[in-house]
């Protein structure tokens, strides 16, 4: 795929000519920024730039907490207290950090719900979409060792917790699950290596998120009707589209600074809403707490995790086919990292020939109960493991499967889509009144 | 339709982060109208001197504040004590300095006490280390009105005393309607008149146990006015950049949609 026609970057002057014959970085910089983005983008296609603003203030703000940050069972903690009281601006820095990251999920949730309901995902942007997949899964290992760096109580167990996973798998799972933490349990050797792997992956997902807008500029961005731009000609590709500057760049900024607002009023006013108490003490390996739940951004999958418990059929089954290598807790892993595993097949599995959910009647409704049944996933993953919560979180977990491995495929046979219009074009002057088009000159 | 999901799925999962709080068998938490709640609340420099007496003739003979500098009882925004204060204050406890081999008496840059009892936890993040409000349905809802009540929580426990005493296993407990599980092994510590204040202020068990409780959120926050500070500082021209930048975005597009003329 050659890309969207659009006019590339010429070299003027001499500097400019002698700089491009050896190094095309202005070009690069230039094709990337005039990139003819559809017109007809709506609010949802805003979070890439609050995503990749969120990546940059929490490198920023991280490396600076680095350096009043001690990496050691015995002054982690206290060094996190010196960084909050003795610190020229330390509580600002790392309540935003903290913050961050769940403006962060918040974003990436809204991201990724976004590509599912105009379909996105598929063809040609599976690549984007797996790519996108996999810095979710990078971001959430990230987030999940940054929440261990403070080393509180929460920070402990959720690290006991989460590891012991691991342990679940048959036959390795022990000698895993030691070799994650560096010794039998979670202690100085797994503060150090998550301290310093959590350093590592902001990076790899700066890189991978390179590589993300790297395909969907080949591709073009989709648009709310899925209907690709015209390719036919340059003055074609031009109704359909217009330049990412200026007009998608104001746009994004001001959206940016409107989330801005309300992320400074948390951090300013309620910078521990989010947060969990217990982490404000410091990590105590012989005394449980009494509710171990993880931060609210890992709750839906939390959920799907606690949801198989040993009394399901499900996994009785399994258990009893594959002659009790998979039990319960086991079978519990395999589901969580298979409810992300069934996203990222997304592109696969969707039978439909529309792409946009907005011309997709039945559709809309299976959506809009996935996005229900992910804040009940939510809900239920920070409640107690018992009833009614059980049989609530079984019923979105199985919500959850089924709207990706059976409601997908079936909607695209059974469904009659609405016609969607020819092109982007059109759909814009339906918008915007028949003679809006073209910027004035 | 997408608009409208997506801002219900987000409200309700923002709201829900609070849920994380939800926990078992909670005691009965008091709701306090402190003078630092809300985005404009601040420390009262007055209570948190009060606080601070209690702290000392109380608290201090078993818990300790172990992270918390003893100079930052001069910090405004603070007990904002007079630097001579702070020194003398710092004096009456003693620390073993390692270079001098020797116990020595405390200066302003070093930090409060520790416990003193093996069971009596330290307090210095003690108002952010509970949460007493959770509701409804383990939502966390509530906190966004109440606060998240960490030093509500400490008021309830202080003034949370049924008088009832049992014996397990050769230690005396206590029966609290604030402590999880109803019985706590510390002794009813605040008692009616105990402590005279210079201010003469009122020195019931309720409004020592405010006192107290407003200090040790202190403790626990000390930077709590500076960062609202930056908050409202941060809000308000983040507020003005929005709008000049919704100006110039409406003005950019304003050609290419054309709406207005056309309508």
């Amino acid at each position: 795929m050659a890309g969207i026609p659009h006019d590339h970057y010429e070299p003027k002057s001499g500097g400019e000519k002698w700089l491009h014959s050896r190094l095309p970085i202005l070009g690069l910089i230039y094709d990337t920024i005039m990139i003819p983005t559809p017109k007809n983008l709506n609010w949802m296609w805003i979070w890439g730039i609050v995503l990749t603003f969120c990546l940059a203030m929490q490198i920023v703000t991280g490396i600076i907490l680095v350096m009043h940050y001690t990496p050691h069972v015995d002054f982690a903690f206290a060094s996190v207290e010196h960084i909050m009281r003795n610190v020229n601006g330390g509580h600002m820095l790392r309540y935003l950090h903290q913050n961050g990251a769940s403006l962060f999920f918040v974003a990436v949730y809204l991201h990724i719900f976004r590509g599912l309901y105009y379909g996105s995902y598929k063809a040609p942007r599976e690549i984007t979409w797996i790519i996108g997949m996999l810095i979710y899964l990078l971001m959430m290992a990230t987030a999940f060792m940054g929440y261990v760096l403070p080393w509180g109580q929460m920070s402990f167990w959720g690290a006991t917790v989460i590891t012991g996973l691991f342990g679940a798998i048959p036959f390795i799972g022990d000698a895993l699950q030691t070799w994650l933490l560096g010794g039998p349990a979670v202690d100085n050797a797994t503060l150090n290596r998550f301290f310093s792997l959590h350093y590592l992956l902001p990076f790899v997902i700066a890189a991978l998120v390179a590589v993300h807008i790297w395909a969907f500029h080949t591709t073009g961005n989709n648009n709310p009707t899925g209907v690709e731009v015209r390719r036919t000609s340059k003055e074609d590709a031009q109704k359909d589209t217009l330049p990412f500057w200026p007009y998608f760049v104001m746009k994004d900024l001001f959206a940016l600074s409107l989330i801005l607002v309300i992320f400074f009023a948390i951090v300013g006013f309620m910078p521990n809403y989010l947060g969990h108490p217990d982490n404000y003490i410091e990590a105590n390996p012989l005394v449980t707490p009494s509710h171990i739940v993880p931060e609210w951004y890992f709750l839906p999958f939390y959920a799907i995790l606690r949801a198989f418990t040993a009394d399901v059929w499900v996994v009785m089954f399994a258990n009893w086919i594959t002659g009790g290598l998979i039990d319960a807790k086991f079978f519990g892993v395999l589901a969580m990292f298979g409810a992300i595993a069934v996203m990222a097949l997304a592109p696969w599995l969707d039978t439909s020939r529309v792409r946009s959910g907005r011309y997709r009647p039945m559709f809309k409704w299976w959506f809009a109960l996935l996005c229900v049944d992910f804040v009940v996933l939510a809900w239920v993953g920070a409640m107690p493991a018992e009833e009614p919560y059980a049989t609530i979180s079984l019923i979105a977990s199985a919500y959850w499967f089924a709207y990706f491995l059976v409601i997908l495929p079936l909607l695209g046979v059974i469904e009659k889509p609405q016609a969607a219009p020819a092109t982007i074009e059109d759909d814009f002057k339906a918008h915007y009144g028949a003679s809006s088009g073209a910027p004035a000159e | 339709m997408f608009k409208k999901i997506a801002i219900a799925a987000v409200a309700a999962l923002t709201l829900s982060g609070g849920a994380a709080m939800a926990a078992g068998a909670e005691g009965h938490v008091e709701n306090v109208d402190f003078s630092f709640q809300g985005p404009f609340g601040s420390f009262d420099q007055n209570q948190l001197q009060r606080g601070l007496q209690v702290y000392t003739e109380v608290c201090a003979a078993c818990h300790g504040l172990r992270y918390v500098p003893l100079r930052t009882l001069a910090d405004e925004g603070g007990p904002h004590l007079p630097e001579d204060q702070v020194r003398a204050y710092a004096s009456q406890f003693e620390i073993f300095d390692p270079e001098l081999d020797d116990f020595r008496p405390r200066v302003e840059t070093d930090p409060f006490p520790m416990s003193n009892l093996e069971n009596a936890p330290d307090l210095s993040l003690m108002a952010k280390a509970r949460a007493g409000f959770h509701g409804p349905y383990g939502t966390g809802i509530n906190q966004l009105f109440k606060g998240i009540g960490g030093p509500e929580y400490i008021y309830s426990l202080l003034m949370g005393y049924t008088g009832e005493e049992k014996t397990e296993a050769g230690v005396t407990l206590y029966e609290n309607t604030a402590f999880p599980g109803g019985w706590i092994a510390m002794a009813p510590p605040l008692f009616e008149d105990q402590l005279e204040f210079a201010d003469g202020h009122s020195n019931s068990m309720e409004s020592v146990a405010e006192d107290v409780s407003a200090f040790l959120m202190w403790t626990a926050e000390p930077k709590m006015m500076a960062r609202k500070q930056t908050g409202l500082v941060a809000v308000i021209f983040l507020s003005v950049l929005t709008v000049l930048l919704y100006l110039t975005n409406k003005r950019i597009w304003m050609p290419v949609k054309r709406k207005e003329k056309n309508v």
